[in-house]
């Protein structure tokens, strides 16, 4: 029998068949008899006392069905959970899901209608009338902290102060040749899944279903239970396909809850969409901090010490991981370097702006940025080479494991390789030389390069350490495997898949692991009923954990298999040797029984031995003994037009060592659109407030998510160093794109520009800011 | 209420429609043909892209009764007992992940193709500009809108 390994191999991925032929099972797509449609009335004012609410006229408006304010549900709404409260004395204030008394954000519900379709509720919703008081708006973070400033909550604006630190930092400044101090903005984001939010929900005398388009329908499906008295048994969660998330629908969001308790309210079947505007407005948004950081190193360029302090903006409330997001940073501050000391310290401040909370990277990128970005800064000012510096302060290969000053153990990785092949790809001594030229020669056109040679952690995660830093579940992932009398096989995962390809790299684990068919596997998520347990998918934490689950249920199916075909083979088990697909006697190759024979002997259970269960049905439970950590090296070079500002990405290579790759065509799409968003924070996305704490950037018109002109093709190349903590001995990629690329780009700019006399351009670097920084250097020089 | 008469993926619809009725909204919700998905409210995305009388078109920037006695093709539509060109080239080269995009891309890139068969990279990217994609970063995209141009021109030789 050949044997083929499915690890590695680029299968075009089977979600494609329903995904382009329209025949999606999207939350929006749901239809139920005596369906109505609820639209969600949103406070204009960033902050104000609400004084009274009317929904009286939108009650009799034609079609309409009911119409509730915060009053009506002040009883049993509860309030959305935080599940990070990272410090003892966090203020964690209460977030009803609909507001009663006092609203925090533009775009925090006050009021509903339900109507018997989408355009009637739409009508009627404007007949809502709601007195405001206004309040005044509290936007900027470090105004937010001074004494005398407005306050969001009674508690005030400051939500936590989280301190961490390792070595002797003053030691490491004291005396030190080189200290660096800079301050950096890592600017508010929206996710922008394409698609919009959208949930529906059905009661069934006790039982209620919840459709929604989540990352997390365990973790929700908990949650609900839990803040709502819904006892967890009578409550499923359904994710059906759902069109990106990019930690948007990491959520428990007011219109799950609302929805869920309009079904109920009304005894039938209810749905809400989104629309663009309004999800720009709602959905969580992402980044948002304020680093400033202060590095002490020897003239060599050799790092002493590293300083961190962040302001992180909160937004009005703290949602599921809000608190959480920054912390996952202050593992990543120190990146690959090796320092003697480190310091860091995170500040919570609430602001009257939407939440903020996972957004692809959470917390890696802001921290790979400021590292990057400083490292680029460091080398001009010592007057080095980036990449020499950075070789000269990072983890050799030999070094691994290396325990880094944050505490972290980095099991594996190669930064040298993954450098070397980068440097080549991009012909990175041709452009230094090009760079060289057009400096003397004063070209108006000017070229830059930009260097990230990022790690990040990611495998979400160790449960002990989540315990240890308070997050109030595990980091685990469940799966298992059933064979079927046919020989087929179905997989449940609990990583719930929106977009990534679960169902085909999950068939290719086991296609190699049980030696079946590719096509004769089947997965199975995103159901509660259909998969039961699951920590779902965020964090890059899918194949580095979910596919580790799925290993350890296959595993266990051939145990049983081994059993039952001594059996049948009438040896002793000892006797038998597994070669994929089949237990065989050892010596004896001809005797013996494919694991669909020995699946379909168990449907029979005619001859099983005694004591045996007839079933090779197995689950597993993977808990990660560490993170996962990719890293590679992403080289950017632009030309800058200095006379109008306009950036253009001249060539992108990225060489992402991601451990072992079990579907190389999954792997780079990933690492595409992750850089694709990095990117995009770094020319294009801005969530803009006004001073009245209004939302400017409600539409796609607005907030720039950039089209397929303005983005490069980007060089993707690998190098494989294999994890050594799970047994495939991969790692995560999900976001490494964007963890490494936005400091490439923005440090491309500027080294363009450095000549110049520009030291920073604040994200996203647009043709203004870009002119804009070179003609205050211009004035300066003067 | 307005009469609209039109053709959908080859079957004629007669429905009477409130005046206001957006396209993909009477296509989604009257016509029951769910394949169109809404991205957005202000016609940027693209991902209500269909055919309209063989051009692509923004079905959320076009009100129902704007499409009377229209021939509409909608994703669900495209294929003609086997997968058209595109469909079959988005999934060779991995060209969509959450694929909520992917119907609007693929008839954009339809019309893209049928104005210009033979296009440049530079050409696709600009040709797909009022489309977006928040997963793949549109390489795969636009190598798969470059394999279809190539496959159908090698049909056509």
């Amino acid at each position: 029998m050949t044997v083929t390994t499915e690890i590695g191999k680029a299968r075009a991925r089977k979600e494609d068949a329903r995904l382009v032929t329209g025949q999606t099972n999207w939350t929006d797509n749901i239809q139920l008899p005596g369906m109505v449609h609820i639209a969600f009335v949103r406070s204009p004012m960033a902050h104000a006392r609400i004084t009274r609410v009317d929904v009286s006229a939108a009650r009799s408006a034609p079609g309409v069905i009911a119409a509730f304010s915060g009053a009506d549900f002040a009883a049993e709404q509860g309030s959305l959970p935080c599940a990070w409260p990272v410090t003892p004395d966090i203020v964690m204030p209460a977030h009803p899901p609909m507001a009663t008394d006092e609203v925090r954000y533009v775009g925090e519900i006050v009021a509903c209608v339900v109507a018997r379709d989408r355009y009637a509720a739409a009508d009627a919703f404007q007949l809502v009338d709601v007195d405001y008081e206004p309040l005044p708006a509290v936007l900027d973070m470090e105004a937010a902290l001074t004494e005398g400033s407005p306050k969001v909550h009674e508690a005030g604006n400051k939500s936590f102060e989280w301190p961490f630190a390792q070595g002797d930092l003053d030691a490491a400044f004291r005396d030190a040749p080189v200290v660096m101090e800079r301050t950096y903005r890592q600017q508010r984001l929206i996710p922008c899944a394409m698609e919009p939010r959208a949930t529906v929900a059905a009661v069934s005398g006790d039982e209620i279903t919840l459709w929604s388009a989540t990352q997390i329908p365990h973790i929700l499906r908990f949650l609900l239970a839990v803040i709502l008295g819904i006892p967890e048994q009578n409550l499923r969660v359904v994710a059906p396909d759902v069109g990106g998330g990019f930690g948007s629908k990491l959520q428990v969001t007011a219109e799950e809850v609302l929805t869920v308790l309009l079904a109920r309210k009304l005894g039938r079947p209810v749905k809400w969409t989104e629309s663009r505007s309004e999800g720009n407005l709602a959905v969580h948004h992402g980044r948002d901090q304020l680093q400033r950081i202060k590095i002490a190193a020897e003239r060599d360029g050799r790092l002493r010490g590293l300083s961190v302090d962040l302001l992180a903006d909160m937004g009005a409330y703290l949602m599921l991981v809000t608190p959480g997001v920054p912390l996952l940073g202050a593992f990543m501050f120190n990146a690959i370097y090796k320092m003697d000391a480190y310091s860091f310290k995170c500040t919570g401040v609430f602001t009257t702006k939407t939440p903020t909370d996972a957004y692809r990277g959470a917390g890696r990128p802001e921290a790979t940025y400021a590292i990057e970005h400083a490292m680029d800064d460091l080398a001009a000012e010592l007057g080095m080479d980036p990449l020499e510096l950075r070789k000269r302060n990072w983890i050799t290969h030999e070094e691994f494991p290396y325990t880094t000053i944050a505490g972290l153990t980095y099991d594996s990785g190669n930064y040298e390789a993954a450098t070397a092949k980068a440097v080549e790809l991009f012909g990175y001594d041709d452009l230094r030389k090009e760079q060289a030229e057009r400096r003397v020669s004063g070209d108006p056109v000017q070229l830059g390069i930009g260097i990230s040679t990022f790690t990040e952690m990611c495998g979400l995660a160790p449960s002990r350490i989540l315990g240890s830093l308070a997050y109030g579940a595990g980091g685990w992932e469940h799966a298992a495997v059933r064979m079927l009398p046919t020989g087929k096989v179905e997989v449940v995962t609990g990583s719930s898949a929106h977009g990534q390809g679960h169902e085909t790299a999950w068939s290719q684990i086991v296609a190699d692991r049980l030696g079946v068919a590719f096509e004769d596997v089947r997965v199975l998520h995103g159901d509660t009923q259909v998969s039961p347990k699951g920590m779902d998918t965020y964090g890059s934490r899918s194949l580095a954990v979910g596919g580790i689950a799925v290993v350890g249920a296959c595993d266990k199916v051939i145990e049983k298999a081994k059993t039952i075909a001594a059996g049948l083979l009438e040896v002793s088990a000892d006797d038998l040797e597994w070669t994929p697909g089949r237990w065989s006697v050892r010596g004896d190759p001809e005797q013996g029984r494919t694991i669909g024979e020995i699946a379909l002997a168990t449907f029979a259970a005619h001859n099983l031995p005694d004591g045996v269960e007839p079933s090779l049905d197995s689950e597993a439970t993977y808990d990660p003994n560490n993170f996962s950590f990719p890293h590679g090296t992403h080289l950017c070079a632009v030309e800058v037009d200095t006379e109008t500002g306009q950036v253009k990405i001249r060539s992108y290579v990225a060489v992402d060592d991601v451990g072992v790759v079990v579907n190389p065509l999954i792997v780079e799409g990933q690492v595409h659109g992750g850089i694709a968003q990095g990117v995009a924070q770094a020319l294009y996305e801005e969530a803009a407030y006004d001073a009245d704490g209004n939302l400017l950037t409600t539409t796609l018109a607005d907030y720039l998510v950039p089209s397929a002109a303005d983005l490069p093709t980007f060089v993707t190349e690998r190098t494989q160093t294999p994890s050594t903590t799970n047994p495939l001995g991969v790692k995560g990629v999900g976001e490494a794109g964007t963890i490494a690329s936005t400091p490439a780009v923005v440090d491309a700019v500027i080294d363009a520009l450095r000549p110049l006399g520009v030291r920073d351009v604040q994200m996203p670097c647009t043709a203004e800011r870009v002119w804009r920084a070179i003609n205050e250097a211009k004035g300066d020089a003067r | 209420m307005t009469k609209v008469s039109m053709t959908i993926d080859g079957v004629r619809y007669d429905d009477e429609v409130e005046p206001r009725m957006l396209l993909v909204h009477y296509l989604r919700e009257v016509a029951g043909r769910i394949g169109t998905p809404v991205g957005c409210d202000t016609s940027n995305c693209g991902a209500c892209t269909v055919l309209l009388n063989g051009l692509s078109a923004k079905s959320c920037a076009v009100l129902a009764v704007q499409a009377d006695g229209a021939e509409i093709t909608t994703i669900q539509g495209l294929a003609n007992g086997e997968w058209h060109p595109l469909q079959q080239a988005f999934h060779e080269e991995h060209a969509l992940q959450c694929g909520y995009c992917t119907p609007g891309m693929i008839l954009a890139a339809a019309d893209l193709l049928r104005d210009n068969p033979n296009p440049t990279e530079q050409e696709v990217r600009e040709g797909l500009e009022g489309n977006l994609c928040r997963c793949t970063g549109y390489q795969n995209i636009v190598r798969a809108v470059m394999r279809a141009a190539s496959a159908s021109q090698g049909a056509a030789s």
